[in-house]
């Protein structure tokens, strides 16, 4: 059997983009199977279970939930491109800071959107971001990956994209570019990126959905 | 400097006894670095700066945080007993497992320990365990099948700092009738040798639950609630 690989996820989202991008890496042939999240398939409530979720990849049947889980499954998977470093110190920090992305800045920034650019929330954030922009400017690099996009800018790619969509529709401001240089440019580059660029829905919908969802009525 | 590994933590943490269990799997010689929360060590700021937080474990001079970014470290850079398995489908679903257990598992039963088995809490940590209950249910002594895994590891906190708690409370969490296997599971778990030799006396658990639920806003509560991940 050819390998099957589903990918269950709505366009809009940018976990379900973290994979995408992953498996366009790696040069992968995909089916993409789009949930209404309102009205959830049988198929989803099956493979995931536990957190009923997207994104959900399914190969030759298995199904792998969680979309940095599913990003790791990937790179072990598939030859290619990798998609995280091969020194096993470098892997560690590359999991470090996906993981930190995940659990502290999103969330951080995701808190500051919600509360339509209050000030303590939107420092909140800035304090997390910090953190990555340093992590730029130490190491000099074009993405957190080098030279090459890795697990870390996939894991960051709702700052990439998804923020400054939030930040038009709602009127705030969490990622200036004199406060946050190195970021400003990274995003630049890494939505840049043909893996990232080809599976992207338009910045116009995304800022419709965050007008609709936390615009002031 | 060759191969020198520290450990940087504090006995009564379930995350740092995750780091200890790993290293005895995989017959690491370590030293223990004993951190004062309420005054963090210079090294400890110097080597977690950005969650400032125990474990931390140094290698040749390396730091690595976060008990489950760790581990797998530890399973990349040591030969030894595995700790995730080869197959990168059955490691996809160690990962799923250990996040499963560290992002709704623990915090909830945490969550349902502190409300003092508030009735909304126990629905919500029942509903999460048995998840785990399910998995056992394959007819596997451990999440890792023979032997222990990442998944068991994980699971520390559930299986030692659940029952101290649960007694220094008076209330039952994981009972014998409602999750069979799961109780089965903590026996088998606790009584492995790496495991065994890395986890804290239970009194001093006790002692350490007893005390935190008579003073609920003290230090060491609020920095437990604060955890190391």
């Amino acid at each position: 059997m050819a390998d099957e690989v589903k990918l269950y996820g709505f366009p809009g989202s940018p976990y379900v983009s973290r994979v995408t991008t992953a498996l366009n890496l790696k040069g992968i042939k995909y089916e993409f199977v789009a949930e209404d999240l309102s009205n959830k398939s049988a198929d989803l409530l099956k493979y995931n279970p536990v957190h009923k979720k997207v994104p959900v990849l399914v190969h030759n049947g298995k199904p792998i939930s969680e979309s940095l889980v599913i990003v790791e499954y990937i790179d072990d998977a598939w030859k290619g491109v990798p998609i995280l470093p091969q020194d096993t110190y470098e892997k560690a920090q590359a999991r470090f800071w996906a993981k930190f992305i995940d659990d502290k800045c999103t969330p951080a920034i995701f808190k500051a959107i919600t509360n339509h650019g209050e000030e303590q929330a939107v420092a909140e954030a800035q304090e997390q971001l910090q953190f990555l922009e340093n992590e730029l400017n130490v190491k000099g690099k074009k993405f957190f990956g080098g030279d090459n996009i890795n697990l870390v800018d996939i894991a960051a790619t709702f700052i990439a994209y998804w923020l400054g969509a939030a930040e038009e529709a709602l009127g705030i401001k969490v990622l200036s570019k004199d406060k946050f240089p190195k970021i400003t440019e990274w995003c630049g580059n890494y939505i840049n990126c043909q893996v990232v660029k080809d599976d992207l829905v338009p910045r116009e919908a995304i800022v419709a959905f965050f007008r609709k969802r936390f615009g002031n009525a | 400097m060759a191969d020198e590994v520290k450990l940087y933590g504090l006995d009564g943490s379930p995350f740092v006894c995750r780091v200890k269990i790993a290293l005895n799997l995989k017959k690491i010689d370590y030293k223990f670095v004993v951190e004062d929360l309420r005054n963090k060590s210079a090294d400890l700021l110097k080597y977690n700066p950005v969650h400032k937080k125990i474990p931390v474990l140094l290698h040749s001079g390396k730091p690595i945080s976060e008990s489950l970014v760790i581990i797998e470290y530890m399973d990349d850079a040591w030969k030894g007993a595995p700790l995730l398995p080869k197959d990168p489908y059955e490691k996809a679903q160690a990962r799923f497992w250990a996040k499963f257990v560290d992002d709704k598992c623990i915090p909830i039963v945490f969550k349902a320990i502190v409300s003092h088995g508030e009735e909304k809490d126990l629905a919500e940590a029942h509903e999460q365990l048995q998840f785990l209950e399910n998995q056992l249910n394959e007819g596997k002594k451990f999440f890792g099948g023979d032997d222990i895994n990442l998944v068991d590891i994980s699971a520390t906190f559930i299986a030692y700092w659940v029952g101290a708690a649960e007694e220094a409370l008076g209330l039952k969490l994981v009972s014998k009738d409602k999750y069979p296997k799961l109780t089965e599971w903590c026996d088998n778990y606790i009584n492995c040798q790496a495991v065994k030799d890395g986890l804290p006396p239970r009194e001093i658990l006790l002692g350490f639950f007893k005390m935190w639920f008579a003073t609920p806003n003290s230090f060491v509560y609020n920095e437990f609630l604060n955890k190391s991940s």
